[in-house]
């Protein structure tokens, strides 16, 4: 019995994960089970739109996984037979499919568990982003690769590769102990930020037929939101990626080109989704443990809560910036909290906080500190030393639309002092 | 990141010293190519790869009057070629740097490594995530 239901692809995204976590579960091969779960959803991405969605969509897919995983087996022991003569028992096992129920109950636990072995420290960040797409959210390998601006075949070796090292590294399918479930949950929350920011960075490029990521990144943040609603860095990432998202349509131009926060047209930020997330982020600072997702949820709030740029509550950013650098040993922050600190107590007081940054190798040289300062010069009257930042800033850095941005600001200084090239 | 290794061949006698080879060393050489631009695959680091007809069909083209294209060229003084390219997905710069070493070192006359230069550069990408 089937019913025409609209919207098969994101039926097909919610459902991927448990009809996983459940076969892997009973197969205990990852790897195996990845590939017959991906068959069975490209399967149905043909078959439902036609044919219907079935009654019970989720048993649909895990019995088409199944059955793949019983015929690759059958053929593996056709082929060992005729080597050896010696016939297993191995497919019998699995000629018995039973009713899907009482496996796929555990979902609950499934969609964690994937995410902790697809997002695994032992991965490269590139390798564990295109397994978590895949196997958690749902994407086809060609969604992926269409994301990533990569060929088909490049992204299928990436995910191949990725599911052997964990094959290699010895990772069971089963949810790790409380000890390591801390840490793997922080490995998690990393990889989503960065399919935020693979999303959130190109949605000024060429967008046709793409996946939306940072979209793919917010709805499996929720999905863990959900199970682990009292864990305060979670809600707090889910927060800082709403906040962000608010501002989408008031980032960028009509041709793609940057729009600093301060001149963007705030009308167009998105109030429901700020509203959600100023929600969250008060909801998880009140609550739990104070962490690093929050403090940057935290900043974009006070933002996003601002009616005009000059509103902006600057001190409550810096104090926010100040608590950050001591939690997380990173430059980045040190650069943010210099432009809080020289819009509360002016540029000299940045720049002075600026100078600490030219002995860490991290940062030192980086396109980003050069285009602070030469900000925190502009804003100084210092016109010259300010050029030469815009300039060093625009030669280093590696992507196009942040090059025009400064190239820009460059060419308007330039322009304004009379002074050529 | 992505990256586009450009490999710079040396002039020959002809547009392509190449062709001056034994035939054992220019399978050898088509050989390694094919190899490395399989490993690069496999590694799921290719993103594209081409090979450049000689320079000595190559014309340098300005717009004109009315914007027609007009040619100069080819020019035969230079004594290095641009002969192809590959586009990486890697994770760090090191890693292009080390696939870039690889390509320098193709094979030869008598197997030598040609120890040809590769320019390596990185492909301007998206704007990085604004702070919050």
């Amino acid at each position: 019995m089937t019913t025409p239901v609209p919207g098969v692809g994101h039926l097909l995204r919610e459902l991927a994960p448990q009809v996983l976590g459940a076969v892997a579960r009973r197969h205990g091969d990852f790897a195996a089970a990845e590939d017959a779960v991906q068959e069975a959803l490209i399967a149905a991405a043909e078959r439902w739109p036609v044919d219907g969605v079935p009654a019970n969509p989720r048993g649909w897919l895990y019995h088409v996984a199944l059955r793949r995983i019983t015929d690759h087996l059958r053929s593996e022991m056709a082929r060992r037979r005729r080597e050896d003569a010696v016939a297993g028992e191995l497919w019998a096992e699995w000629a018995f499919v039973p009713p899907p129920d009482a496996e796929l109950d555990a979902e609950r636990d499934d969609t964690l568990t994937l995410l902790f072995m697809c997002c695994h420290p032992s991965l490269t960040p590139p390798s564990a982003i295109a397994l978590t797409l895949r196997a958690v959210g749902g994407l086809t390998t060609a969604e992926i690769a269409s994301a990533f601006f990569v060929p088909e075949a490049t992204m299928a070796q990436r995910i191949s590769r990725a599911k052997q090292s964990i094959k290699a590294s010895g990772v069971p399918f089963s949810m790790p102990r409380d000890a390591e479930r801390a840490a793997l949950l922080g490995a998690v929350l990393h990889v989503l930020y960065l399919i935020f920011n693979e999303g959130y960075a190109s949605s000024a490029g060429p967008a046709l037929h793409r996946p939306d990521l940072s979209n793919e990144a917010i709805r499996l943040t929720r999905a863990i939101h959900a199970l682990l609603p009292n864990d305060s860095e979670v809600a707090g990432l889910l927060a800082l990626m709403l906040l962000t998202d608010a501002r989408r349509a008031a980032r960028t131009g009509p041709s793609g080109e940057l729009i600093p926060l301060d001149e963007q047209d705030r009308a167009l930020w998105d109030r429901g989704l700020i509203a959600e997330g100023v929600a969250l982020v008060s909801a998880a600072l009140r609550g739990g443990a104070v962490g690093p997702y929050q403090l940057q949820a935290a900043v974009a709030a006070v933002h996003d809560e601002a009616p005009r740029a000059a509103d902006t509550d600057w001190a409550q950013i810096l104090a926010l910036y100040s608590v950050l650098e001591r939690m997380s040993d990173n430059p980045m922050v040190t650069l943010n909290r210099a432009v809080a600190a020289a819009m509360v107590h002016g540029p000299a007081a940045g720049l002075e906080m600026l100078a600490t940054l030219d002995e860490d190798a991290r940062v030192a040289g980086h396109h980003r500190l050069d285009a602070v300062r030469a900000h925190l010069y502009e804003m100084a009257g210092d016109d010259e030393r300010a050029l030469a930042h815009y300039r060093a800033a625009a030669e280093r850095t590696a992507s196009a639309p942040e090059r025009d941005y400064l190239v820009q600001k460059a060419a308007r200084l330039a322009a304004r002092r009379g002074v050529g090239a | 990141m992505k990256y586009m290794l450009m490999m710079h061949a040396p002039a020959g006698t002809g547009d392509y010293q190449i062709s001056d080879w034994t035939p054992e060393d220019f399978k050898a050489h088509m050989d390694f190519m094919h190899r490395f631009n399989k490993e690069l695959t496999t590694a799921g680091e290719w993103v594209d790869g081409q090979g450049l007809t000689p320079p000595g069909q190559a014309k340098l083209v300005r717009a004109g009057r009315n914007g027609a294209p007009v040619t100069d060229g080819p020019f035969a003084e230079a004594k290095e070629f641009l002969a192809g390219y590959w586009i990486v997905e890697v994770d760090r710069p090191e890693r292009a740097y080390e696939l870039a070493a690889k390509a320098s070192a193709a094979p030869g006359p008598g197997g030598a490594p040609l120890n040809m230069p590769i320019e390596v550069r990185q492909v301007m990408s998206a704007p990085p995530t604004v702070e919050a």
